[in-house]
């Protein structure tokens, strides 16, 4: 397990610049004709290289509308688009990252972590780039290993590094460290909020953890379950250094967020 | 997990031989069989009724085996054998793990495609022959088309089995990536199902090496069914004897060739 941050020097040699924002406009979902709507009248900004977390119970819609940002989901009604494209399919340009790593147990890590190139028909430099990125995720040791010999923690750095290798510009995150211990979450988290940071990418992350939006969002974006609306819509104001479990900033930011997340659980 | 009681008493007792328990098991049962054989063998000569029939013994069906060996008749009579199996076997696997792809990954098709299939498994490969002897031109054609209805059925129904028990999870994560259709068979569907489409070859190759011996009673002139039924006619009961034997070694060798490619093709870990 590893907790030290990264070093720059390490995320130097990766040239990414590339980040978009993500524009949603009047989106709704129905998943089959006659049953209620789990998402309606959906309006969100999110800015270039912006992190936000969208927060909300199960059955609040929050992971149907990743899946619509990822174009994984195709909405009933309203457009995404992310940058200047609109959003039709998935691509490699917006990524996500799931809750179960879901490598592939008959590829080595390299080859996990190489995918994305593959599938975009990318020839050269995939080896110097699948270099690049198990670097990023501080997994150059493990390259040739099977999958299977890794830990849970680890297993989902290579999935980060499967989603960054092709160079995204959005990265999507399904609550992916909810399957994890305690302590390697928060490592995970502080990660992959300081790779996104450096790398400049925009990030939307679906979460039911108050706190691990407090760790890891500039702004967070609460869901209503039932309704399938925005109900609330605010910055995190937290110091780089303030996103840590222990700091006091952290725990009145946190108090905060949670007193705005029961406040709309309770209104109609 | 092996703790000390899980070992047999006499293992304990010698723990150099205990590793090589298996080895010496095995070659135990051989030497069981070939004892049983010889007994068979002295039963028959002693039996005055019988004697014609001695020949069948150990001594002369391993006597031939060695002059079959030496002078190539093996060879002889094994190859086209082989080759009629290869082509039956290879027509199969390219119309069977397509076929059994299709099936476990569309649903439509499965529904449509159970009964019929279930119900053309469960015929005999050898009650087509009638039907395969008019149908085709050449009898090689015949008997090449009774190995491949024998073979067809294992290996689609394993391989419709193993797609579908592929997580889908792996399908959205290549989806999600970006994959083709052709991507998503190449790098997803086929290295999952490897080791499925291997298991139904070999049971495939088991059924078709026993179809293939009497399909070669057909009107061929060469391979192993050919050198039985032949070695009968002529009364060489060493021969026809020594040729069960290479069926039987034949067999054996193929299927631990496939037991072989499919370990490591199994990429499932195990601890």
């Amino acid at each position: 397990m590893r907790h030290t941050p990264l070093e720059p020097s390490q995320t130097d040699a990766v040239a990414v610049t590339a980040t978009a924002e993500v524009r949603i406009t009047a989106v709704g979902h129905t998943y089959r004709v006659g049953d209620g709507e789990v998402l309606s009248g959906i309006d969100l900004n999110i800015g270039a290289g912006e992190v936000v977390a969208l927060i909300g119970r199960s059955g609040s819609g929050k992971s149907t509308l990743l899946h619509i940002i990822a174009g994984l989901l195709e909405p009933s009604e309203g457009v995404v688009h992310i940058g200047n494209e609109r959003v039709t399919g998935p691509s490699a340009a917006w990524v996500m990252m799931f809750q179960a790593p879901s490598l592939f147990p008959w590829m080595t890590v390299a080859e996990n972590a190489g995918l994305g190139l593959r599938y975009s028909g990318q020839k050269e430099g995939v080896d110097d780039r699948v270099a690049e990125v198990l670097d990023l995720v501080d997994l150059s040791a493990f390259s040739d290993r099977n999958v299977q010999d890794l830990s849970g923690g680890q297993q989902q750095r290579v999935a980060l590094a499967r989603s960054l290798a092709p160079n995204p510009d959005v990265l999507l995150l399904d609550e992916p460290f909810s399957a994890l211990d305690m302590f390697t979450r928060q490592s995970m988290q502080q990660d992959v909020r300081a790779i996104t940071k450096r790398l400049g990418l925009t990030m939307v992350l679906v979460t039911h953890d108050v706190s691990e939006a407090a760790l890891m969002a500039d702004r967070a974006v609460f869901l209503k379950s039932g309704s399938g609306k925005i109900v609330g819509d605010t910055p995190v104001g937290l110091a780089p250094k303030a996103r840590d479990l222990n700091n006091p900033d952290f725990q009145a930011e946190l108090a905060r967020l949670n007193g705005i997340y029961s406040q709309m659980q309770t209104q109609c | 997990m092996t703790t000390t009681s899980d070992i047999p008493r006499s293992a304990r007792a010698f723990p150099s031989l205990a590793r090589y328990r298996g080895v010496v098991n095995g070659a135990f049962g051989m030497a069981l069989l070939i004892f049983l054989w010889w007994l068979g063998g002295r039963a028959v000569a002693g039996n005055p009724n019988m004697y014609a029939f001695s020949s069948f013994a150990p001594g002369p069906t391993l006597t031939r085996l060695w002059t079959m060996i030496t002078s190539g008749e093996i060879f002889e009579m094994a190859g086209p054998s082989l080759y009629r199996v290869g082509l039956g076997m290879g027509i199969a696997a390219v119309v069977g793990v397509p076929m059994g792809i299709l099936v476990g990954r569309v649903q439509q098709v499965r529904e449509i495609t159970n009964i019929p299939f279930q119900f053309l498994r469960m015929i005999s490969p050898l009650s087509w022959m009638p039907i395969a002897v008019m149908a085709f031109a050449t009898w090689d054609a015949a008997i090449i088309f009774l190995i491949m209805v024998a073979a067809i059925w294992p290996i689609l129904f394993a391989t419709a089995a193993g797609v579908r028990r592929i997580d889908p999870a792996w399908i959205k994560v290549a989806r999600n990536l970006g994959a083709s259709r052709t991507h998503m068979l190449t790098t997803v569907i086929l290295p999952a199902v490897a080791t499925d489409i291997l298991t139904g070859i070999r049971l495939a190759l088991g059924v078709a090496w026993v179809v293939l011996v009497p399909a070669e009673y057909l009107g061929v002139t060469s391979g192993l069914g050919y050198a039985i039924n032949d070695a009968r006619d002529t009364l060489e009961y060493d021969r026809l004897s020594a040729t069960v034997v290479v069926i039987g070694v034949i067999g054996f060798g193929l299927d631990t060739l496939c037991q072989k490619a499919i370990s490591r093709l199994n990429w499932t870990k195990t601890s």
